[in-house]
């Protein structure tokens, strides 16, 4: 018989926490499906080796979530016993891999804003968040780096990639305003000096994504119309389906280790 | 008085050579004390030892490894069921590795990290010499290596490939 999901009590700094740990174990899960897949061996290497990093980030977050709950939670729990709809990740790392311009797009439009958004959260007055943001943000700048170089050459590179870069450009972009987003459970920790505004940050995130689709000759959509919904369990068909293959062991075999 | 307080010294010191003799299981010429990862060891009143350690890169899969490796190379030095704890806070960072670790690292054939303050740029160019000739002309082949701490370089004057230490 499957293993139930547990329950969570998310109170503000739990569920802030779970966010960003959500995002960090998808985006890291998804990459993680190029293993022995992509395109070449360097980047078969730079994408797992991307996964792997965000997958760190993912368990100390969550081994933070489960110490603020202070229930019977732990990391492991809250990666493989949560539902569908307990997930609080953004809608943007949840879009499936797609071609090698698809996924560096991705990777481009949260590695921007996962630089600046660590960056700011080193001088969180909580501890344990400005030293997980201190290791996070140096990863992310490495991280947005190569995903930059991968833009600029594909779009500056044959009519092909060009083509599918900016094909990528425009399914992505109305899945970049949810990171800006900001409930009431956050108003109350960003005033307190305990997370960031992202909205300060867009500013600088939209001159880093211009200049590096500047250059690859390409273009950011007109259209502002931006689709939410991630960051409160309402997710696009795709993530059931990650979800059944990163929790099938743990549901069938309820606390297998190996 | 003088005696208890050279023997807790000295026990302490013997806890921390046997925590600090462990090495990283991919770079084995690095100890953990090397590499900045070791940050506290502590012998309670009653003699159990309480290590802290701190995580390099947030995915690595070394540490797992190595705090089983320290809990028994205690076990080893007389103190059993040591506790180790991982602390996050201050975050760790390659300028915290040892003048003496960067200098066995670039004799084992990897060039030791730049200073974090040369990371931020962009598309900056970093220059790493050769740790196996010396020279500075050489070029970036992949920016992920086969661990997460490292990438792979290639010196253009003794043509030799070698791995790099990344900074963090």
């Amino acid at each position: 018989m499957a293993t139930p999901s547990i329950t969570v009590t998310e109170t503000p700094l739990v569920l802030y926490t779970l966010r960003r740990a959500d995002d960090a174990l998808i985006l890291g899960h998804r990459l993680s499906e190029w293993c022995g897949h992509a395109p070449m061996l360097e980047q078969d290497m730079a994408l797992s080796n991307i996964a792997l990093d965000l997958i760190g980030q993912a368990r100390a977050l969550y081994a933070y979530a489960a110490e603020v709950e202070g229930k019977d939670n732990n990391e492991d729990k809250l990666a493989y016993l949560r539902d569908v709809r307990q997930y609080r990740n953004l809608l943007l790392v949840e879009r499936p891999n797609g071609d090698f311009a698809q996924t560096m797009v991705r990777q481009l439009f949260y590695s921007a804003f996962a630089d600046l958004y660590w960056r700011g959260m080193t001088r969180s007055i909580d501890a344990t968040l400005a030293a997980i943001a201190a290791k996070s943000e140096k990863e992310s700048a490495y991280h947005l780096r190569h995903a930059g170089e991968w833009i600029i050459r594909l779009g500056d590179g044959t009519d092909e990639s060009h083509a599918r870069a900016q094909g990528a450009i425009d399914d992505l972009w109305a899945f970049t305003g949810e990171m800006f987003c900001v409930d009431d459970a956050e108003r109350g920790l960003i005033d307190a000096g305990v997370a960031v505004d992202p909205l300060m940050l867009m500013p600088e995130w939209l001159v880093t994504v211009t200049d590096v689709v500047r250059e690859a000759t390409l273009v950011l959509p007109e259209n502002d119309w931006m689709q939410q919904g991630g960051r409160d369990g309402r997710h696009s068909e795709h993530l059931g389906h990650l979800l059944s293959e990163l929790q099938y062991m743990q549901r069938s075999f309820p606390g297998a280790s190996w | 008085m003088v005696a208890a307080a050279t023997s807790d010294h000295d026990l302490w010191q013997r806890a921390w050579d046997a925590a600090a003799s462990v090495t990283d299981p991919e770079i084995p010429v690095l100890t953990i004390a090397d590499l900045g990862v070791l940050r506290e060891v502590v012998v309670r009143s009653d003699g159990a030892v309480d290590v802290a350690v701190t995580p390099t890169y947030s995915g690595c899969p070394a540490m797992s490894a190595i705090a089983f490796d320290v809990a028994v190379a205690l076990e080893c030095a007389g103190f059993p069921a040591a506790t180790i704890r991982t602390v996050l806070s201050p975050a760790w960072t390659t300028d915290w590795m040892s003048e003496a670790g960067r200098a066995k690292l670039r004799t084992y054939g990897i060039a030791p990290p730049l200073p974090a303050s040369s990371r931020r740029a962009l598309f900056g160019v970093e220059r790493v010499d050769c740790p196996q000739c010396g020279s500075g002309d050489t070029e970036l082949l992949s920016e992920f290596g086969s661990t997460s701490c490292k990438a792979l370089w290639r010196c253009k004057a003794c043509r030799e490939p070698f791995d790099y230490f990344k900074c963090h």
